[in-house]
């Protein structure tokens, strides 16, 4: 049955209306992997067989509804809650925490009929770049075992491109979808910024953060993106929009696109492999019929360092309500109030969240505001007129999701601001609110998978699709 | 006291309205008060981990209705800011509130004290939402309800106008009457609807600068807050006048003893870390919203005071009597529709409604009848005791006054022939009253009147019935 696990969504969905095989046997599969993989990946943190087989048995006795994405297995971040099923961050903070409600992207796959197979491991708090920041366990890359998959959706990426669920639901606050996909040689989406609810999302930087799939391929990312997109009255940052179909014009092509190539995005810092294999595609893209253009954008400079501001100002006040009153880790013994919330937060949070609330309360401090906090807001707003004029005069940008292909395990740990350099080409979309597709376009140092990030302006995911498709399909046509 | 009076006290008020939307400001939970703990709730207001706020619109609008109501300008772009701090009655750690964009500023509210009448500015007015309620028990230590948690709040901050405890008791009492007629909230001081932080500082008479301040916060009551300026400013002269100098602090003011504690000093105070909420995005309203919102409120107090004085020729203290409440204040509008007699209307309400009511005001008496009873009157065709009779009956049964008058008689007897003989008989058997009367008891002709308005059932015209009583004690008639 191992086979089953290799086939795409868009395989699963014809498949499973033949009977070729039916959706617990299907599940199954997907658990069998999980039980012989998961020991070395470490892409999970939960798993859930008892509720996935019973919602695949429903499929498979025809009570779930027939949508596409019905009796097919996925996994979801561990950031977003999941009614009654444990929901971490990857935290020591929620290390027992069981939500009473499930975020709205949940709730969307659920009444879509998807089986559920449990939680992704993550950086805590979706705080890393390469998911070793989960207090509970080391994520590998399931191409080179010794390498990192990523972060911080590392567990997501990792278990698709393992084979351990045909699709994943991350969270992109700075590249987190779009990093570990590239880095485990997959496709990932960071839609435009309101498109999917944040509801139900625990948030790291609530004005960043955003859903997304990550699949094997971009038609199955477009089909799960179906689903998870549209209005949610309980995000006021949701907007009120409907959203066509994203796989009606996927097989258009790119004939007279054109395609936008910003040489800040090729500069320094990025590693050779990658440089060619970017600029490789932009030539296929070429060849495929799409214009090349050259463009600036002066502003990306100070993107990084105004995300990172932003990033962590917002995360210090999200992450204050973990104050061990109501809910989450309480340290064993206190004094009174005061030591209560200071040992539990110290004992509770690893060392890179502590970091970022410290640099976020710091920026957020009176006497500092102004100087940090409303300058990164200029810098927000310079970015976005950086990439209103750029889509003057090109349909989408073509770009490193990541300066280098997968490190190694530990290789960067302990040096921040290297870390942090490497999220330079995935924040001025965040920062931007605008969407982009990362997907492999080839491979770099040590046979590692490269990924190249389509970025368009917002609402423009069926053109990244359509792009991003035949980019993907092009040695399959004549 | 010499000392004392070399100096003037300059307040500044921070009140605190809690509004009466049905639903909570950022979830649909009811805002009810008086609840079992917890049961408000929802993973919204308790601050679960992934949630997050969507503004309600009646909260706006309520606010847009106080701003217009004390002469404000309303914004057309605002914002909702964070207060981040630690405590345990607030799950979320920060505080919804308005930092540097308020719905509402530069407004104003007329007062008027013995000495004179003046304006106190109204610096801004911003939505917030409420924190939840520590409960302390001896068994289980301190438990947390968070069925306040979410409940909107407008805070109404003034201008350092204030100069003395009268002047900040008619503001209170003006913007109490003024939110009350514009339906926004209850203001009810038990229920914690309207509290005050009072800001004080002193400076000698004629200077221009300001003092140093302190604070005093969450006073419930407009005795409280007079207390507390009492207190304060004495507290701040005497330590001026010992050399001392006045630390800006955070004060508790201790209703027990009427005195004021410190609390923290502004090195501790908190930097409440204040940027704007990325969750809610900014709240813009247009010409036309807000002239809509405008439209809605009623007539305001002062306005209401006007007509009351000037067209119903009532007194100014009947009319605050009346104007105290928005609900009587309509009602007797209502009932002087269908009644020349404005006055005795107004007495019916003052003495004998008031006297029925509790907290809010209740009548079960039809405009329409509570009319013909003053016009009954009024027109002199039942006597007061008659009309308190009828006024418990009719608050009993639904009954026309005029009917039950004519059906059973009640009409008041002006008819001097038979109150005369009524006198007469009277007269005959009260020799001893009337010895008493003559030798100065004034109780006596009393005991006469009322013996005589018994034997007419209590109709009689006590006008008429206590003249020819005079007439004939005197041997006139």
């Amino acid at each position: 049955m191992s086979e089953l696990i290799n086939k795409t969504i868009y395989e699963h969905i014809e498949a499973l209306r033949k009977k070729e095989y039916s959706s617990v046997e299907l599940t199954k599969a997907y658990f069998d992997r999980i039980n012989t993989e998961d020991k070395t990946i470490g892409a999970f943190i939960t798993i859930t067989p008892e509720k996935a087989l019973e919602s695949a048995r429903a499929f498979d006795e025809g009570k779930l509804p027939d949508t596409p994405l019905a009796g097919i297995p996925c996994g979801i971040k561990d950031n977003m809650c999941t009614k009654d099923i444990k929901t971490t961050c990857a935290s020591k903070m929620l290390g027992n925490y069981v939500p009473p409600y499930s975020a709205h992207a949940v709730e969307k796959l659920e009444q879509a009929g998807a089986v559920i197979l449990g939680k992704m491991n993550m950086d805590e708090f979706a705080m890393g770049s390469t998911t070793e920041n989960s207090a509970f366990k080391v994520c590998r890359n399931p191409v080179d075992t010794d390498r990192v998959p990523g972060g911080s959706s590392g567990g997501s990426a990792a278990a698709v491109a393992a084979k351990e669920a045909a699709y994943t639901l991350g969270s992109d606050t700075g590249g987190s979808i779009r990093q570990p996909a590239s880095f485990c040689g997959v496709v990932g989406m960071k839609p435009t910024y309101g498109m999917v609810s944040r509801y139900g999302l625990i948030a790291f930087a609530s004005s960043l953060d955003q859903i997304g799939p990550i699949t094997n391929t971009v038609m199955d990312n477009a089909i799960v993106l179906n689903v998870i997109a549209g209005h949610d009255k309980r995000d006021a940052t949701s907007i009120d929009r409907t959203y066509g179909d994203f796989t009606a014009d996927i097989k258009k092509g790119v004939k007279g696109m054109k395609i936008g190539i910003p040489e800040q995005f090729l500069g320094k810092g990025i590693s050779p492999d990658v440089k060619k294999a970017v600029l490789d595609a932009a030539e296929e893209y070429r060849m495929m019929g799409a214009e090349k253009v050259s463009i600036s954008m002066p502003s990306i400079d100070y993107a990084l360092s105004a995300y990172y501001v932003i990033s962590s100002a917002e995360a210090s006040s999200n992450l204050a309500r973990f104050d061990g009153i109501r809910y989450g880790y309480r340290c064993a013994e206190y004094s009174d109030i005061e030591d209560l919330y200071r040992k539990s937060r110290s004992e509770g949070f690893g060392t890179e969240v502590k970091k970022r609330i410290m640099l976020g309360t710091f920026a957020l401090s009176s006497g500092y505001y102004d100087a940090y906090y409303k300058k990164a807001l200029q810098v927000r707003n310079l970015v976005r007129k950086d990439f209103n004029e750029a889509f003057g005069k090109c349909d989408l940008i073509i770009s490193p999701v990541a300066p280098t292909v997968a490190y190694k395990i530990g290789e960067k740990v302990g040096d921040s601001l290297q870390m942090y350099m490497g999220d330079a080409y995935s924040v001025p979309v965040n920062i931007a609110g605008i969407p982009a597709l990362s997907l492999p376009c080839g491979t770099g140092e040590g046979g590692m998978p490269v990924g190249m990030q389509l970025i368009g302006p917002a609402f423009s995911e069926s053109l990244l699709y359509r792009a991003g498709y035949a980019f993907e399909n092009k040695g399959k046509r004549g | 006291m010499k000392l004392i009076n070399d100096y003037e006290m300059v307040i500044g008020l921070e009140v605190h309205v809690e509004l009466k939307t049905e639903t909570k400001i950022f979830c649909s939970c009811s805002t009810s008060y008086g609840a079992e703990p917890n049961t408000h709730t929802c993973p919204v207001c308790m601050g679960l981990p992934g949630v997050l706020p969507v503004l309600n619109g009646k909260v706006v609008e309520y606010a847009v209705k106080a701003g217009l109501a004390t002469n404000c300008r309303i914004a057309h772009y605002s914002k909702e800011d964070r207060k981040n701090y630690f405590y345990p009655d607030l799950p979320k750690a920060y505080q919804i509130s308005q930092y540097d964009l308020p719905l509402c500023s530069n407004g104003y509210v007329t007062i008027e004290t013995p000495e004179c009448s003046k304006n106190i500015g109204i610096t801004r007015i911003h939505i917030e939402e409420d924190a939840g309620k520590l409960v302390h028990d001896n068994t289980h230590g301190t438990m947390i309800d968070c069925n306040r948690c979410g409940v909107p709040l407008i805070e109404i901050v003034s201008e350092p106008d204030i100069r003395s405890p009268e002047e900040a008791y008619a503001y209170l009492e003006k913007l109490r009457a003024i939110i009350l007629y514009t339906g926004i909230s209850d203001c009810k001081n038990n229920e914690g609807s309207f509290r005050c932080d009072v800001n004080l500082s002193i400076r000698k008479k004629g200077e221009t600068e300001f003092g140093t301040r302190t604070e005093m916060k969450n006073i419930n009551s407009f005795r409280y807050v007079v207390q507390a300026i009492e207190y304060e400013y004495k507290r701040q002269v005497e330590l001026i006048e010992s050399g001392g100098k006045v630390v800006q602090e955070t004060r508790r003011f201790d209703q027990e003893s009427g005195k004021t504690f410190a609390m923290r000093s502004k090195e501790n105070a908190n930097d409440y870390r204040y940027f704007p909420d990325p969750d809610l995005p900014p709240i813009e309203l247009t010409d036309e919203d807000i002239e809509e919102i405008k439209n809605q409120i009623g007539e305001l107090p002062d306005t209401k005071k006007k007509k009351f004085m000037e067209s119903f020729g009532l007194s100014a203290y009947d009319s605050d009597t009346l104007l105290y409440n928005p609900d009587m204040a309509r009602y007797f509008e209502k009932v002087v529709q269908y009644t020349p007699y404005y006055k005795i209307a107004a007495n019916i309400f003052i003495t004998d409604i008031m006297r029925m009511n509790k907290d809010e005001f209740f009548c079960p008496i039809t405009a329409e009848n509570l009319a013909k009873l003053a016009t009954l009157f009024g027109e002199q065709v039942i006597n007061s005791s008659t009309l308190k009779k009828l006024f418990k009956r009719m608050w009993q049964e639904d009954i026309d006054p005029l009917e039950t008058v004519e059906k059973e008689g009640l009409a008041q007897i002006n008819d001097r022939t038979v109150l005369s003989e009524v006198v007469d008989e009277v007269l005959k058997k009260s020799e001893k009253l009337v010895k008493d009367y003559k030798d100065g008891k004034e109780k006596a002709f009393e005991a006469i009147i009322g013996t005589a308005m018994g034997k007419t059932g209590g109709k009689a015209n006590p006008v008429i019935l206590t003249e020819i009583l005079n007439n004939k004690i005197k041997g006139e008639e």
